[in-house]
């Protein structure tokens, strides 16, 4: 049996990933797919909880993440793609119109 | 028998169905409402008076005006001797007037309001003299400077009618604020204000003192002189004397009615309703005589050079005004109120006069541009020269009895100034007679010094006019009979009747003395007449050298002492310059407004700072919130 | 508690109608479609006409005889904060709810031609504004006085900042905020109040209890800070001026009319009765402020080009006879008091209904642009002259009435107060004459030539202000009867304690000496 330390690490490694990818990537849409792998990284360690805790609650809430990430996505590029429609460009540092 | 009330309500009535339907309905028969008003005033007040002279006073409350705690005051009306002379006086004038008015005014295009404004000022001066409090009194008081305020400004679209109104009004302002501090001091004295328990305690009182803003004065004399206060605004004594002269802008019927006869004379009523609160206090007597005095014979060295004929006649009235104080300030309050009466028809008679003049010199008020005017107007010439004859104190005529027992009660009496204010009023009398024939002289003698067109317009005032000036005329002459004194046959009976409300006046001295007096004070008038024939008459030329000789005091006479100059200087202009400058430039722009709109401006600063932060890069917010969790992660691992 | 006031015996719940009436009506507004906008100013009239007449029975049926609370309508709100809804009214507040409705009728009528954006929403806005303001005076529970409070500045703020001259936001802002800063401090000293008396926010139980003095003094300043803005007292009274100046007519004269009677209202409501020995120890700041407010004022308004901004100004004047009286703290200046804030709300309304008036007409406010006008609107220059006698206190105007009360109650406390105050009335006549002079007499300028009189409208708005101020004038009785007991119940709460009454013996005797 995969000890409970290697499912979080793989699920730090993931989660780390996303959020360096979004810290650094300039292009909107791979930030968003970073934004998508933070999720998951969150959900290996739910899953892995659950398993190791032997409580179905863990997964039920990764259902819940998967869906609502889901939903996330489709609106997310819907106003990715509304956004390029405007500015003819997927660059976040062209972005900046809430400057204070 | 409340018959009385319809003295005062019937000329209200007038003035509100003239204000109200005068405009549109009435229009050049206004004046009907209102004639048959006063006339009917006039002649209940005539019953009023038999009822009086058979003893009977009135003094009743028609309804309660004001109740707060235990002050309590009601609209009321007290009738005794002394109301009944002002009464009188008031309501023969006024009707006399009203009439003048329906020639004087003929045509004019706001007829119908200015008889509304007279009903009106008959009311409030008829309410002012049958007050039995002294807020009704105020009432009145402030009604008669507003009517006066209303009529100075008749001819509102001329800016200097409309600022004498105004000069009127907040001149007597400062009088009525010592006035209406004076019924505060009364109120807290004698915890009410009627008259009647005011009157009949003031006498347990005349040796107490009170703190005063800090100073310890005695009660009487403090309360005497803030009611004093009042009466030098409103009879224009020094140093409130300034409003009078300018008050003239009006149409003169007003001048005759409301700054001769009677508004002005309120003052002396106020010090004769209120003798028992003056009797009680020296000081305030002596400060009353010596006002009067004062002010008589300043008023009277200006007219001595004035050209405007009003204006004149306006400088008369100060002096003699002065004259009624300095009789009240001696004690002899019946005699000032006797002046009082026989001056309401003298000096209304002249002021009518003038006005007849002026209607017949198409407006001219300048005296070296009329002469020889009697030949034109023999009946307003004759009245006015009879009214003279009055006011310069020729035996047989009114103003002779009333002048003569005011001098001889100062002569005589245990004032401590008496003599001195005798001395004063005899000059005066000299100084009267020389300017009121000065203006009899230059206006009807000599050659006609107008132009041409004038010349051609000169004719004599129609009979609506002229029959109240032959009317006021007789007055003139026969109302001082009523108290000839007992030294020339007569039975004093003006006195005498007013005995239980003014109480008799003491005079200490010989019968040469009473003949002495009044020798004095005829030479005295027959000087001044002859000295202004003299002047205006024979040697033309005097006057002219004389100016040219003296010609610092004439500057100094003729600009009125530079009073109103003074008062520009000292009161107006800083107090307007003060709310430019100071407290709207500095107080309120400056240190207010600094405040209130500093702290919104400090935080707007503050806020122009730290929105440096957001940069608008969503990777920036990122950061920082992933730097944030990280060191709260470590935070937690740290405990 | 239930003795302490009489409940409505009416049938009707009077006071919850008269708040709610207009509320509904504003709702009923809202239904009407863009298109048929000037059915608001029908909806308008005839909503504030029925709250006129149904408030009449508050005049007719009030019993003088008791300083109890009258009318009174309580109700659970939210039991779990002891929040209730409890109305009623004395003879303190009665006359500012019939002087609000009628102002608000007054406010439809002379608003009628001169709005012509955003018709529907300035009807709702008043109407709003009627209801809240209605509400302040009837609320006896701390928190409902509270709502209305501040439920008043909305209205008030969009009919400055939307309907306003050209500096409107500017003027809306700084009244919002003034206001709000002030009311944020009561609302603590509320929250004090209601932890501290075992958790009620019931006003009339409130009073019954007693406080410790260092309490009362903060609470006193909390206090202060919402009711001098609202007063408003120097020195905090410099928003007045931009807001009378930019707000629309029917805003000036429900600002002047009502709104800034809240200030002084909430002083006679709230600190003096919940604070006594503070209020007692204060009085020589509060007579002090409000004699520099009357000459400030007063000598302030000399300097005016501006005709709405010398009106504010006099305003503040007036306000500072109305703080003096009623810190005087003895019958005759608190029953002044009471009476020249309605002879305020009437006079100053007048006048800015009045203004309002030819505003409309030449839409200028600078006073160097007329002259002459009486030659030219006669009626109107009458109307205003009246307005103008009423506002420097004239004998049988309104006016007089209470500076006469306060001055006398003034002059009873402390006589520099009495004497200083007194200049204001001179400097009062000073600037009004002036300001009368110039815009009605000499001659006609240009600017104003061959402008119509008022119309039938104009004179019935104005009117009932004319007859008021006669009314009041002549027969002040009929309005001072409504205060005595209250008034005089006020004063025991305030003087409780033989202190006071011995301080007065002591001063009298001294007088007399």
């Amino acid at each position: 049996m995969v000890p409970l330390n290697w499912y979080l690490m793989l699920s730090a490694t993931v989660f780390m990933i996303g959020v360096f990818g979004f810290l650094t990537r300039k292009n909107i849409i791979i930030m968003f797919m970073s934004v998508e792998l933070m999720l998951n990284g969150v959900n290996i360690s739910l899953v892995a909880f659950s398993h190791y805790l032997q409580d179905l609650r863990g997964q039920i809430l990764v259902f819940f993440i998967i869906t609502v990430a889901a939903a996330e996505a489709a609106i997310g590029l819907a106003i990715i793609i509304a956004l390029f429609r405007n500015k003819s460009t997927a660059h976040v540092d062209e972005m900046n119109e809430m400057k204070g | 028998m409340n018959n009385y009330l319809l003295i005062p309500f019937l000329p209200l009535a007038a003035f509100l169905i003239n204000i109200l339907l005068g405009r549109n309905f009435l229009k050049e028969k206004a004046h009907w409402v209102s004639i048959l008003a006063v006339a009917g005033s006039w002649v209940v007040a005539v019953m009023t008076l038999v009822d009086t002279m058979a003893g009977k006073t009135i003094n009743q409350d028609l309804y309660s005006w004001i109740v707060s705690g235990n002050f309590k005051v009601s609209v009321g009306f007290l009738i005794d001797q002394l109301t009944v002379v002002m009464l009188i006086v008031v309501t023969t004038c006024s009707t006399l007037i009203h009439i003048y008015s329906v020639g004087y005014m003929h045509g004019d295009k706001g007829y119908y309001r200015f008889f509304a404004y007279l009903s009106l000022f008959t009311f409030c001066m008829l309410m002012l003299v049958m007050a039995n409090n002294f807020l009704q009194l105020y009432f009145g008081w402030e009604g008669v400077g507003l009517c006066s305020y209303f009529l100075i400004g008749y001819y509102f679209d001329k800016k200097s009618a409309s600022d004498a109104g105004k000069k009127a009004f907040i001149v007597n302002r400062f009088g009525d604020f010592g006035f209406g501090i004076g019924i505060f001091m009364i109120f807290l004295t004698f915890g009410t204000i009627y008259y009647e328990p005011v009157f009949a305690q003031a006498g347990g009182f005349a040796n107490n003192t009170v703190n005063f803003l800090g100073y310890d004065v005695h009660l009487m004399t403090l309360i005497a002189l803030l009611l004093f206060c009042g009466s030098v605004g409103k009879s224009a004594q020094m140093p409130l004397h300034v409003w009078l002269p300018d008050a003239m802008e009006g149409p003169t019927p007003v001048s005759a009615l409301i700054h001769a006869a009677t508004m002005v004379t309120a003052g002396v009523f106020l010090v004769a309703r209120c003798s028992p609160i003056f009797s009680l206090s020296e000081t305030a007597l002596m400060v009353v005589a010596l006002t009067g005095a004062i002010t008589s014979l300043f008023a009277a060295t200006i007219g001595l050079v004035q050209n405007d004929i009003k204006r004149i006649i306006a400088y008369s009235t100060i002096s003699q005004l002065g004259y009624m104080f300095l009789a009240c300030g001696v004690g002899a309050y019946s005699a000032g109120v006797f002046h009082l009466y026989t001056h309401a028809f003298f000096k209304a008679l002249l002021f009518l006069c003038a006005g007849s003049v002026m209607h017949a010199m198409a407006g001219e008020l300048n005296l070296q541009k009329m002469g020889g005017l009697k030949k034109y107007m023999p009946v307003t010439y004759l009245t006015m020269l009879l009214a003279s004859l009055s006011i310069a104190g020729v035996p047989g005529f009114a103003g002779f009895f009333s002048k003569d027992e005011i001098l001889w009660l100062a002569y005589s009496g245990p004032s401590p100034v008496g003599k001195l204010v005798w001395a004063i009023g005899t000059v005066v009398a000299f100084l009267t007679a020389f300017y009121s024939f000065r203006l009899i002289f230059l206006t009807f003698h000599g050659k006609f010094r107008g132009t041409h067109e004038q010349e051609h317009h000169l004719h004599e005032s129609p009979k609506v006019m002229t029959i109240p000036l032959i009317l006021l005329c007789v007055g003139a002459i026969a109302s001082g009979w009523v108290g000839i004194p007992h030294l020339l046959g007569g039975g004093a009976h003006f006195t005498e009747f007013m005995k239980p409300v003014l109480g008799h006046p003491e005079g200490h001295g010989t019968h040469s003395e009473e003949w002495m007096v009044m020798a004095v004070s005829v030479i005295a008038g027959f000087s001044g007449i002859g000295l202004a024939a003299l002047f205006y008459l024979v040697r033309t030329d005097i006057p002219v050298k004389l100016a040219a000789g003296l010609s610092g005091v004439h500057k100094l006479l003729f600009n009125k002492y530079y009073v109103d100059e003074f008062y520009s200087f000292l009161i107006v202009r800083p107090a307007i310059w003060t709310a430019k400058n100071i407290l709207i430039g500095i107080t309120d722009a400056k240190i207010i407004e600094a405040i209130v709109n500093g702290v919104p401006k400090a935080i707007g600063g503050f806020s122009q700072v730290i929105r440096k932060v957001q940069t608008g890069f969503l990777q920036h917010y990122a950061t920082i919130m992933a730097t944030g969790i990280l060191i709260i992660i470590a935070l937690m691992l740290l405990r | 508690m239930m003795e302490q006031v009489i409940m409505n015996k009416l049938g009707f719940p009077i006071l919850s109608t008269l708040i709610f009436l207009p509320i509904a009506g504003a709702a009923l507004l809202l239904l009407i479609p863009r298109a048929k906008e000037s059915l608001a100013k029908w909806v308008g009239l005839l909503v504030s006409i029925a709250a006129f007449i149904l408030s009449i029975p508050l005049f007719t049926n009030f019993d003088k005889s008791t300083h109890l609370m009258q009318f009174a309508e309580r109700h659970a709100w939210i039991p779990s904060w002891n929040i209730t809804y409890y109305l009623g009214l004395d003879g303190i507040s009665v006359l500012f709810v019939l002087l609000s409705t009628l102002i608000t009728i007054l406010c439809v009528l002379i608003s009628w031609n001169s709005i012509k954006t955003k018709v529907k929403e300035f009807y709702i806005s008043i109407l709003i504004m009627e209801g809240a303001m209605i509400g302040v005076f009837c609320s006896l529970d701390f928190m409902l006085f509270y709502l209305f409070w501040e439920a008043m500045l909305i209205p008030m703020y969009l009919l400055i900042g939307v309907w306003g001259g050209p500096n409107r936001i500017y003027a809306a802002v700084k009244f919002f905020l003034y206001t709000l800063v002030g009311s944020v401090l009561m609302l603590v000293g509320i929250i004090v109040l209601y932890f501290y008396a075992g958790r009620t926010f019931d006003i009339l139980e409130l009073m019954t209890k007693t406080y410790p003095y260092q309490m009362q003094f903060w609470l006193f300043w909390a206090f202060f800070a919402a009711f001098a803005v609202k007063v408003p007292m120097f020195p905090v009274h410099t928003w007045l001026p931009d807001a009378h100046t930019e707000a629309p007519t029917a805003g000036s004269v429900i600002l002047a009319a009502v709104l800034i009677k809240m200030g002084a209202y909430g002083f006679l409501r709230f600190s003096l009765p919940l604070l006594p020995e503070a209020s007692r120890a204060m009085t020589p700041v509060m007579l002090t402020l409000s004699v520099i407010a009357i000459i400030y004022g007063a000598v302030i308004c000399l300097a005016q080009t501006d005709l709405k901004r010398l009106i504010a100004y006099s305003s503040v004047s007036h306000m500072g006879f109305v703080t003096l009286g009623i810190f005087a703290l003895n019958l005759q200046g608190m029953e002044g008091g009471i009476l020249q804030m309605i002879n305020h709300g009437v006079v100053t309304g007048a006048l800015f209904l009045s203004v309002g008036a030819i505003y409309d007409r030449t839409h200028t406010r600078q006073i160097a642009d007329y002259g002459g006008v009486a030659s030219v609107m006669p009626v109107y220059a009458t109307a205003f002259m009246i307005f103008t006698l009423a506002s420097i206190g004239l004998p049988a105007t309104n006016g007089f009435i209470g500076e006469f009360l306060i001055i006398l109650g003034g002059f009873t406390a402390n006589q520099w107060a009495g004497v200083l105050a007194a200049t204001g009335i001179i400097i009062g006549a000073g600037y009004m004459l002036w300001l009368y002079q110039r815009v009605f007499f000499m001659e006609v300028n240009q600017k104003v030539a061959g402008l119509n009189d008022i119309d039938a409208r104009e004179i019935i708005t104005l009117l009932p202000m004319v007859l008021l101020i006669f009314w009041i004038g002549v027969y002040p009785n009929a309005f001072l009867g409504f205060m005595h007991e209250s008034v005089k119940h006020l004063l025991e709460r305030v003087n409780s304690g033989s202190v006071h009454e011995m301080n007065m013996a002591k001063n009298i005797m001294e007088l007399i000496k």
